[in-house]
């Protein structure tokens, strides 16, 4: 049976791993490298590493720094972050990524989907979206890191996004993310009952259980962050928990 | 035991060679006709699509090449897409395989969400020296599967909601994974040590 999986992830800015609240003030929480290795020794079944300044640092810094990690991890990586053409998705995948994540660009332009799948396979193609609730019901796409607000429904872009080749979803709410409060279930469930594509719960994680919620709501992984870096659970107890709850967990 | 690994242009070898080399194995990679045609043990990585891989493998004499390194006595051993080419033909893009085992790649089918993504059960259905890490959880990253393989070349399955599929599959010296070893932790690492000593025993 395919299990169910639990994702730190590493927002990584400056070569260092940061997390902020609400997608602002940001705090380091040390080396990328070194992180994912100790994710993946502690049970990670997939490590998300997203470059959230992409812009104005040295792009190869970026990809030397992957290349370590996918040579010593044993786990798949996933990576992303200001990916904006193809030929930046094939650089991160010849650097190692098992994956490819694509937002703002994607977008901006969908047909960066459609060529990425075509030339490297969908089950290489991420789509994320940073999505926030509406007043009226429903959630809308917003992309560069949540700054800006798109024309999108952000489960309307995310079917789009599988028609034109995307292997998986990445949903990341943007009301619950640092927070600590729990997943947006109800994103959740109405993602996972409209794609039939993989789906990846993001944004909330404040304890164990919560992680468990998110898979229990349908989705095949959940990420988190805030409470892998800090040290308040590890990825084997939040696994247990999982367990406990009688999802199927590696 | 040197490892050739056959470089289609499709990307991504780096974490393969790495697992390959902590198995114990020197990797070499190669996109030469002639170095891969006097290779002891190749390796199809498995990255891609399989009718651009296919049609890349053509382009550079590779097919005819891997088919004189196995008349010469050489293992050879794919993975995920490299496993699929082993096959007669794949769907995906409507491509004649290698030709090498009976059965094809087809969209699998029983699986409720598409791409197959993540760690599932690999389960021996066969004694081989291939199995012994096995079963065990790996990583499984695809669409497309075998699943009319002909059950004297299947050594392990791999269950879908409904149904499964061939998930380690070898004949003579002749073997391919569609799991990616290298990205399925402890499991993947004792895999690959016996798929060098596999390779090995025959050299």
């Amino acid at each position: 049976m395919l299990r169910k999986r639990i994702i730190p992830c590493l927002d990584v800015s400056g070569g260092r791993v940061v997390k902020g609240v609400n997608f602002v003030n940001l705090r380091d929480c040390g080396d990328p490298v070194e992180a994912a290795l100790r994710y993946a020794e502690q049970g990670a079944d997939e490590i998300v590493w997203l470059n959230i300044t992409a812009t104005g640092e040295d792009p190869g810094v970026l990809l030397e720094a992957v290349e370590r990690a996918a040579e010593q991890i044993d786990v798949p990586l996933t990576v992303g972050g200001g990916v904006n053409r193809v030929g930046r998705v094939r650089e991160l995948l010849l650097a190692g990524a098992d994956k490819v994540s694509l937002n703002t660009a994607a977008l901006a332009r969908p047909g960066l989907i459609e060529e990425a799948a075509a030339r490297f396979g969908s089950q290489c193609v991420v789509c994320a979206i940073d999505a926030r609730r509406e007043p009226g019901g429903g959630w809308r796409a917003y992309v560069d890191g949540g700054r800006r607000v798109t024309d999108w429904d952000a489960i309307a872009w995310a079917a789009h996004a599988v028609e034109l080749g995307a292997g998986e979803i990445l949903m990341t709410s943007m009301d619950s993310d640092g927070v600590q409060d729990g997943y947006d279930l109800e994103l959740v469930g109405t993602l996972c009952a409209t794609v039939n594509v993989p789906v990846v719960a993001s944004g909330g994680a404040g304890n164990p259980g919560h992680l468990a919620d998110a898979l229990e709501a349908g989705a095949e992984a959940a990420l988190a962050a805030s409470i892998f870096h800090d040290g308040t659970h590890t990825v084997e107890e939040t696994k247990a928990a999982c367990r406990a709850r009688g999802l199927p967990m590696r | 035991m040197t490892a050739t690994f056959v470089d289609y242009g499709a990307g991504n070898l780096r974490s393969l060679r790495a697992a390959f080399e902590r198995a114990g194995a020197e990797v070499a990679v190669s996109d030469r006709a002639d170095e891969i045609a006097s290779a002891s043990f190749v390796v199809i990585p498995g990255v891609g699509q399989a009718a651009a891989a296919m049609e890349a493998l053509r382009e550079r004499g590779l097919v005819d090449a891997i088919m004189a390194a196995l008349r010469g006595g050489a293992s050879l051993f794919g993975v995920c897409i490299g496993m699929q080419l082993l096959f007669a033909r794949s769907e995906e893009g409507e491509t004649a395989g290698l030709g090498l085992l009976p059965g094809s790649a087809t969209l699998l089918a029983g699986a409720r969400r598409l791409p197959h993504m993540g760690w599932n059960d690999v389960e021996p259905v066969a004694a081989h020296p291939l199995t012994a890490a096995f079963p065990a959880t790996c990583y499984f990253a695809h669409s497309y599967a075998v699943q009319d393989a002909n059950p004297r070349c299947v050594l392990a399955s791999t269950p879908v909601e409904q149904g499964g599929f061939a998930s380690l599959v070898g004949e003579g010296r002749i073997a391919g994974a569609q799991f990616h070893p290298e990205r399925s932790g402890a499991a993947g690492a004792a895999f690959l040590r016996s798929v060098v000593s596999w390779a090995g025993d025959a050299a």
